[in-house]
């Protein structure tokens, strides 16, 4: 047993409103740069939709993650070592722009700048690829609450492959009319697998899992771009940047995990619906349990990998394996370990890939919860609801597909358990005695079904996230150890040279981080300007820090027609 | 003239190069990649890039052969001039037509595709220049020797020792002289283009990912190997409580 601790995320997905605020947030922190215009770390799907790529569930096209040799052993779906290396010249299987969108900006210096004249004027979408006028077809949120359903739904790979199964069975189909049809929301983020088929699918060997938390990041000055990463990554979660030719991909919010700040995402979340913490696992184990030859009990297994904090025999472990002791408290107080293994309710996403991935999700309930209320039942009584989840086939077979390879006796269990939950707590929130008889339909005690209540229901800021800080005496050894977004705009970043866009050595993040700290803080001309008084980064009204007026910001002052 | 042109330039071609690279992999890490158009542009690219880089490295590997290995060698294990000629004629001509037309599908490419000919430098403009001609007079050496029949001049009596020589710093000056002009240009060309190289994207090269076929799958990075502080450390210059930190682990 080779102890390992993990920073892991769950998703509460009934809690999920499609907001979009982790992603913009997220964008805002990361991705607000040239080259990174279509990436986004964090996206929100609308389900049933296509995702983002589109169809990017679809392996037969994409070949993403593991699949099994005939003699059972793992290999990667894009190819041996070999295949890969043939394959760099032209990446073979390849996401084009058109799979992601092509993002645009508007012309907004029309609205302005426009002479007097009849018509009105219009800011056209200009393309950030080509600068050139552009037809906005597609986006990241194209079928955002289920725009478009109607006539694009039987695109999600998930429906294909449900409808394809009921043909033969002459059983109900997916509906996707708007009256008949289920939706709810799926935000997505790097999984930071245990088992990372992109980390086994980069020539360059760039892209490393760190031991101390488990995080996956790429090393920008090891990174090459030959691109295989992102066919190797199922989930299509490592994106290019075609600016500095490079990948790059969700960094887990490193920095501000390291300090105990909760991810981006996570802080910002509007509905409250993301818990944070560790996991303690079994590095040995880990390729044995992602080669288990049933995609069904994949589930089983990665569970099994998770060992109890709690455990003499794991602690001792661990101890030896150089976990210190205020991890394995916050090990031990996991609210991700809670769902995913005290209560099973969070399961991962697609673990038919075989990646082993580390961002678990809450099923959501309301699909049958919708249907219920809207057929005038009471969508919170144990018996009804417990029918409604025995009936209703098809958005369980949909959960099934996204979370448990398809195994709806799983996804059966965890919705009982929340609609369990749900009943009994209404008795208690009433005033009522508790039923005992729920609990222990679903196999849990009072006691374990109110606690899960209070983790998932009251969700404290404290309960949902447990992060426990990188050691101070180790500091200095986190800071630039080779990681991935450690280049914000600033010197060498895009403007430099010799050798196109992006070369030259960057300033390091913390460096970079305190002059401009300093500069904000005592200066009174316009942040990021050069010697020459030019402006080095770009200046807008979300990142002018009201010092000075940067060119292009305000229209010029006109005297003598002022009002 | 013929000293500074095969006794010095080529002195400075190799300075460069090596110097350069190690410039470069110290200071421009970050800098260091293909920068792949694919994500803009796929269709030909799928066809000229093969096309132009198996072709190269067998031009490459050609090249090893008729440069580095003497004429004494292949004639020991019983293949005669004449057998090597051709081969070298037939297989080089096909490796080199097949490397022409891969890049002339790619300067195409670049040049029509909007945002592939927008992400270009003059940097990459001047190197595709370089690369071209480089490809182009070698074709016509080939080309020339197949128009001689079996009266080509034999450059394995006189660029292939003096490319031994250059190595061996005794650089043989009159045996590339007495060389025909297609080769000292070729020459000439593929010396500037190697001066070049480590400053254009062609340094990809130099990391091809042939370790990946060793590695294991997973890779794992410790904090605590890493370098302490925002900036490497130098030598002599071991960071406070090193020893410490070795103790604890």
């Amino acid at each position: 047993m080779r102890v390992m601790a993990q920073m892991g995320m769950v998703m509460n997905l009934d809690k999920c409103i499609g907001c979009h605020t982790c992603s913009v947030t997220c964008k805002q922190a990361w991705t607000n740069r040239a080259g990174t215009e279509y990436v986004w770390f964090n996206n929100v799907e609308t389900r049933p939709g296509q995702g983002y790529p589109r169809r990017y569930e679809d392996q037969e096209t994409w070949k993403g993650g593991w699949t099994l040799t005939h003699r059972g052993s793992l290999k990667l779906k894009g190819g041996g070592r070999v295949q890969k290396l043939l394959g760099i010249f032209a990446s073979p299987v390849q996401p084009k722009l058109a799979d992601y969108y092509e993002p645009w900006t508007y012309d907004y210096q029309t609205l302005i700048e426009a002479p007097l004249g009849d018509d009105f004027p219009v800011a056209r979408p200009k393309s950030l690829i080509t600068g050139e006028n552009t037809k906005i077809t597609w986006s990241a949120n194209w079928d955002d609450n289920l725009g478009g359903a109607s006539e694009m739904g039987h695109l999600d790979p998930i429906v294909a492959k449900l409808n394809a199964s009921v043909r033969r069975e002459s059983e109900e189909k997916v509906r996707l009319d708007l009256e008949k049809t289920f939706m709810f929301y799926l935000p997505r983020i790097c999984e930071h697998c245990l088992n990372p088929s992109c980390m086994a699918s980069c020539p360059s060997g760039a892209i490393y899992k760190r031991e101390e938390d488990g995080i996956v990041l790429v090393d920008q000055d090891r990174c090459r771009g030959w691109r295989q990463c992102i066919t190797g990554c199922p989930y299509k979660k490592i994106y290019f940047n075609h600016k500095s030719g490079k990948a790059e991909k969700c960094t887990f919010c490193y920095p501000r995990v390291e300090v105990g700040l909760p991810t981006v995402c996570s802080e910002t979340c509007v509905g409250r619906l993301r818990y944070l913490g560790l996991f303690l696992y079994d590095a040995d184990r880990v390729t044995a349990a992602a080669a288990t030859p049933e995609e069904g009990d994949l589930y089983e297994a990665q569970l099994d990998l998770l060992l109890d904090p709690s455990d003499p025999a794991v602690i001792a472990a661990a101890r030896r394996d150089g976990i210190p002791d205020d991890w394995m408290d916050a090990a031990r107080r996991s609210p991700v370990y809670a769902l995913a293994k005290t209560y099973r309710v969070a399961l991962p996403l697609h673990p038919e890939y075989r990646t082993m991935p580390m961002v678990w999700y809450v099923p959501p309930l309301s699909p049958i919860v919708d249907v219920l209320s809207s057929q005038g039942h009471d969508a919170e009584d144990r018996t009804v609801l417990f029918g409604a989840i025995e009936a209703l086939r098809i958005p369980v077979d949909y959960l099934a597909e996204l979370f448990t390879a398809g195994r709806t006796d799983i996804v059966t269990g965890v919705l009982q358990k929340l609609a369990a939950m749900r009943a009994y707590m209404r008795d208690v929130s009433l005033g009522r005695d508790g039923d005992p008889a729920i609990p222990e339909a679903v196999g849990m005690s009072e006691e374990t079904l109110y606690e899960m209540y209070r983790l998932m229901a009251i969700a404290k800021y404290a309960d949902r996230y447990v992060i426990p800080t990188a050691h101070v005496e180790r500091a200095h050894e986190l800071e630039e150890i080779g990681c991935s977004l450690d280049f914000d705009e600033g010197p060498g970043m895009y403007e430099s040279g010799p050798f196109g866009e992006a070369s030259g050595r960057p300033a390091p993040v913390a460096v970079e981080t305190f002059n401009a700290l300093k500069q904000r803080q005592t200066s009174d001309a316009a942040m990021a300007t050069t010697e020459s008084g030019s402006l080095t980064g770009r200046v807008n009204l979300l990142n002018w820090d009201g010092n000075g007026a940067p060119p292009g910001l305000f229209p010029g002052r006109s005297d003598g027609d002022a009002p | 003239m013929s000293t500074f042109l095969w006794g010095v330039l080529p002195y400075l071609c190799i300075a460069s190069l090596v110097g350069g690279t190690v410039w470069r992999y110290r200071y421009d890490k970050f800098g260091w990649t293909t920068r792949s158009s694919q994500l803009y542009e796929s269709r030909l690219l799928r066809i000229g890039s093969p096309l132009f880089h198996f072709g190269i490295l067998l031009v490459f590997f050609g090249h090893v052969g008729g440069l580095v290995i003497p004429e004494s060698w292949t004639e020991a294990v019983g293949v005669s001039e004449g057998l090597y000629h051709f081969n070298a004629l037939l297989f080089g001509g096909i490796a080199g037509l097949c490397t022409l037309v891969g890049i002339l599908i790619l300067v195409y490419r670049r040049r029509t595709t909007g945002p592939v000919f927008m992400a270009t430098t003059k940097n990459d403009k001047l190197m595709y220049v370089l690369l071209v001609a480089a490809i182009v007079l070698g074709l016509w050496t080939t080309l020339v020797s197949v128009g001689a029949g079996s009266e080509a001049h034999n450059y394995r009596e006189t660029v292939s020792p003096w490319f031994r020589s250059v190595l061996l710093l005794r650089p043989d000056v009159a045996a590339m002289a007495a060389a025909p002009v297609q080769f000292h240009i070729h020459a000439i060309v593929g010396m500037l283009l190697f001066a070049l190289w480590p400053f254009t994207r062609l340094v990809h090269a130099f990391t091809a990912p042939l370790h990946y076929l060793f590695r294991p799958y997973i890779v794992y990075r410790s904090r605590d190997r890493q370098v302490s502080g925002a900036r490497q450390a130098r030598p002599g210059w071991s960071g406070i409580g090193t020893t410490d930190r070795d103790r604890q682990r």
